[in-house]
């Protein structure tokens, strides 16, 4: 089976795309050439324009059609693959039990001024997500949910009284790239509180984050979209209990 | 209408339960007032403004009365009797602030008297308040009467979040001219726990515009221009919750907004805020509403974001019954309760659409003359933008079969970006589609006598009377503090904000309660 693949449409090869997006111009046929230009410069050639209808005053809306000659090296491709064993509650329960001899304390926040608690809660709460139950069902692990809004210096205060093992933070926010600015904040205020063998394992989670920047942004690891709560026990359990 | 067949005897034993559940918690904000509370019987006594730093007037002048006399007194007392003793005239509070914020006045409680002349000064200033907020309510009527309301139900409800007052205008604007009939400006993340109003014009927000009073009077300005062209009144929303709840409502009757989010716990569920802080808080600011005339927006559809949204649907039931009877006790009207719902059920559930139809059309005619506000899918939004125009396709036909009073429109990118320009053309369309098609449909949408639905709704009801019997035994905050309510735990001795609450004194004077109370 070879690496290298072309998009799929509805024949093995055919390089088949589709785009959408708009133009900040009025509909008429030179918006319409337009928008088969930008197709054309992204490589999608020929282009096919099926759909083309103006907004408002000034912008018109395209969907656009058509192959592209890229080919992509699957073999090429870098991504963060899962380098822990899954586990189920009752096995991280059995571990962290034989292994730490005592509770695992976890802290959790919304740092900054993100108020969108979706994230931590799916993953800290005892409801948690798509079925999954949340950290606080685990027997063995001790969570403290801060909450939203929480300021660094809270969530380091919160960190040291709780001798939290972990501290897991959510970022929903993206705006000005405000997830990055409080994750490094974050980061550099454990650095500078505590000498690192004392720090607690780092970790944030959020919809836009690339998995990859963990070292960029001084954590230990970055959870990205649809992370479950049995992945973050998996890696606590990996990371901070020896087997 | 009837079409549910629900136990009338069952429908008011809920109601009386609520009422029952509620009362101590009126009695609680009767006795107790907040800083927030305060600032804004300042406000509508004229004061403005803000120093140099941003912080406005009226915290610096209640911080400074609080400083002195705290806060049990009520601070209209001490500040018209410094007023008069500093021989300013009654137009003249903001100086007066600017004086106590440079320590330069001394507070006290006057007796005898001075609290007499004091106590009708104070009437007098804020009764102009309130008269200002009656007349921006009569000139509402007006250009209502001259524009018109929306042709159909619901009222299509879009939001604008640009963060920059200035961007959010043009936005709004072309919202409108596409057919949204309500215009929400989403304020900026973090505005809930900021315990003052920010001032002025503002251009740098996250995830949404603060609110101002300035940007309130810029938008509902740049409304009124569209309103003429279109030739049907555009409504505009913003947010009385959070630290700053009443003084938001006090702003928003000034400057004539149409509907404000408004919910009895959202603040505590949700941000944290001490329970007794958001319920007094929210007494004031619903009498405000009620006498501007103002349609609040209640936040149940917030609970089933965070917990399952058919195991806890009852919640959102009593939330209602709650909200509805602090809604009433305030003052408010029938027509102004935009008590809220939404359509959150896991779309994998076996015959989801009919549990959430069953769930819509039980509030429906649970609150037969409110005018429900229908939100759409967020929970179980993935980033498929082609299955999210489908469910959110399906979310206007429920609003549409169940006759629902204001349609929030839903977003296919919900969860993956703010909307883009397009994304609310295609979110437009689509309810322009599904209301062009079966906007009637609630007229000949009569569920099987037995069937699914019938059976559906009368058992969230009842599960919502068991709960209310559980919280009224045990009382409201204490169901609160153990996480009743969107899972989340709330002791009411904990929460932002505790620190600006006080047990009234017995000579505690508010000059504003006492004007809305009496009329």
């Amino acid at each position: 089976m070879s690496d290298i693949v072309r998009p799929y449409g509805d024949t093995t090869g055919d390089g088949m795309v589709q785009l959408s997006f708009t133009l900040p111009i009025a509909h008429d046929k030179r918006a319409e050439g337009a928008a088969l230009q930008l197709a054309g410069k992204m490589g999608m050639d020929p282009a096919m324009l099926v759909h083309a209808k103006q907004m408002g005053d000034g912008f018109t809306f395209f969907v656009v059609y058509g192959r592209v000659n890229h080919l992509v090296d699957t073999s090429k491709v870098e991504v963060v693959e899962r380098d822990f064993p899954l586990l189920s509650a009752k096995e991280v329960n059995a571990l962290v039990k034989r292994g730490l001899r005592r509770k695992l304390s976890v802290v959790g926040a919304c740092i900054g001024t993100d108020a969108h608690t979706v994230g931590i809660d799916a993953i800290l709460n005892v409801k948690g997500i798509a079925g999954e139950k949340g950290l606080e069902y685990y027997r063995e692990l001790k969570v403290t949910n801060l909450g939203a809004q929480v300021t660094v210096p809270e969530l380091v205060a919160a960190a040291q009284r709780e001798r939290a093992d972990a501290v897991l933070v959510s970022q929903v926010v993206t705006q000005r790239d405000a997830h990055l600015h409080n994750t490094r904040e974050m980061s550099a205020a454990f650095r500078e509180a505590l000498p690192a063998d004392k720090r607690p394992l780092l970790v944030v989670g959020g919809p836009r984050f690339d998995e990859s920047m963990a070292g960029e942004l001084g954590v230990d690891r970055i959870f990205g979209r649809g992370t479950t709560p049995g992945e973050v026990a998996s890696y606590l359990v990996h990371e901070l209990v020896q087997p | 209408m009837a079409k549910l067949d629900l136990d009338p005897a069952l429908v008011s034993r809920a109601r009386e339960l609520a009422r029952r559940a509620g009362q101590p918690v009126v009695d609680l904000a009767r006795s107790h007032t907040t800083v927030s509370v305060e600032r804004a019987v300042l406000r509508l006594a004229g004061v403005t403004g803000a120093d140099p730093d941003g912080i406005p007037w009226v915290n610096r002048l209640v911080d400074a009365v609080v400083d002195e006399v705290g806060l049990e007194h009520g601070v209209a007392l001490p500040v018209f009797d410094a007023l008069a003793r500093e021989g300013l005239p009654a137009g003249d509070l903001t100086l007066l602030a600017q004086k106590a914020a440079a320590g330069s006045v001394r507070f006290g409680v006057p007796t005898g008297k001075a609290a007499t002349a004091a106590r009708k000064v104070a009437s007098k200033a804020t009764g102009a308040g309130l008269k200002a907020i009656d007349r921006r309510r009569a000139e509402r009527d007006r250009l209502i009467k001259r524009f018109g309301d929306p042709k159909q139900r619901p009222w299509i409800y879009l939001i604008v979040a640009t963060g920059d007052i200035y961007e959010d205008i043009p936005q709004a604007q072309a919202a409108a001219r596409a057919g949204a009939d309500v215009i929400a400006v989403i304020r900026s993340t973090g505005q809930s726990l900021l315990d003052y109003v920010p001032e002025g014009p503002t251009r740098e927000g996250f995830a949404g515009t603060y609110a101002t009073q300035e940007n309130f009077r810029l938008m509902r300005a740049a409304l009124d221009e569209s309103s003429r062209e279109l030739k049907r009144y555009v409504r505009l929303t913003n947010y009385a919750s959070g630290l700053c709840m009443p003084e938001m409502a006090t702003l928003a009757g000034l400057e004539r907004l149409d509907m404000m989010l408004n919910d009895s716990m959202y603040g505590i569920l949700f941000r944290d805020i001490n329970p007794i802080r958001t319920f007094v808080d929210q007494r004031f600011s619903r009498q405000v509403h009620a006498r501007a005339g103002i349609i609040i927006n209640t936040g149940e559809d917030n609970y089933l974001t965070t917990a399952d949204a058919v195991d806890e649907a009852h919640t959102v039931t009593v939330s209602q019954l709650l909200n509805e009877f602090f809604a009433h006790e305030a003052g408010l009207a029938n027509w102004q309760l935009g008590l809220g719902h939404a359509f959150e059920i896991n779309p994998e559930v076996p015959e989801s659409f009919r549990l959430e139809l069953a769930h819509a059309l039980l509030a429906r005619e649970l609150f037969p003359d409110a005018p429900l506000k229908w939100m759409p899918p967020t929970k179980h939004m993935t980033g498929d933008v082609f299955r999210g125009n489908l469910l959110d396709g399906f979310f206007n036909l429920a609003g549409a079969m169940t006759g629902q009073g204001i349609l929030l429109v839903g977003m296919m990118t919900e969860a993956v970006v703010t909307p883009w320009l397009s994304d609310r053309d295609i979110a437009l369309q689509n309810v322009r589609y599904v209301l062009g098609a079966a906007g009637g449909l609630h007229e000949d949408f009569v569920p099987a006598p037995g069937g699914f639905i019938q059976q559906r709704a009368n058992l969230v009801l009842a599960e919502a009377v068991r709960l209310l019997e559980k919280i009224e035994g045990d009382t409201l905050l204490q169901a609160i503090a153990e996480g009743t309510f969107g899972i989340m735990k709330r002791p009411a001795d904990r929460g932002k904000g505790l620190a600006g609450v006080a047990k009234h004194a017995d000579d505690y004077f508010n000059p504003a309660t006492e004007l809305l109370e009496a009329s």
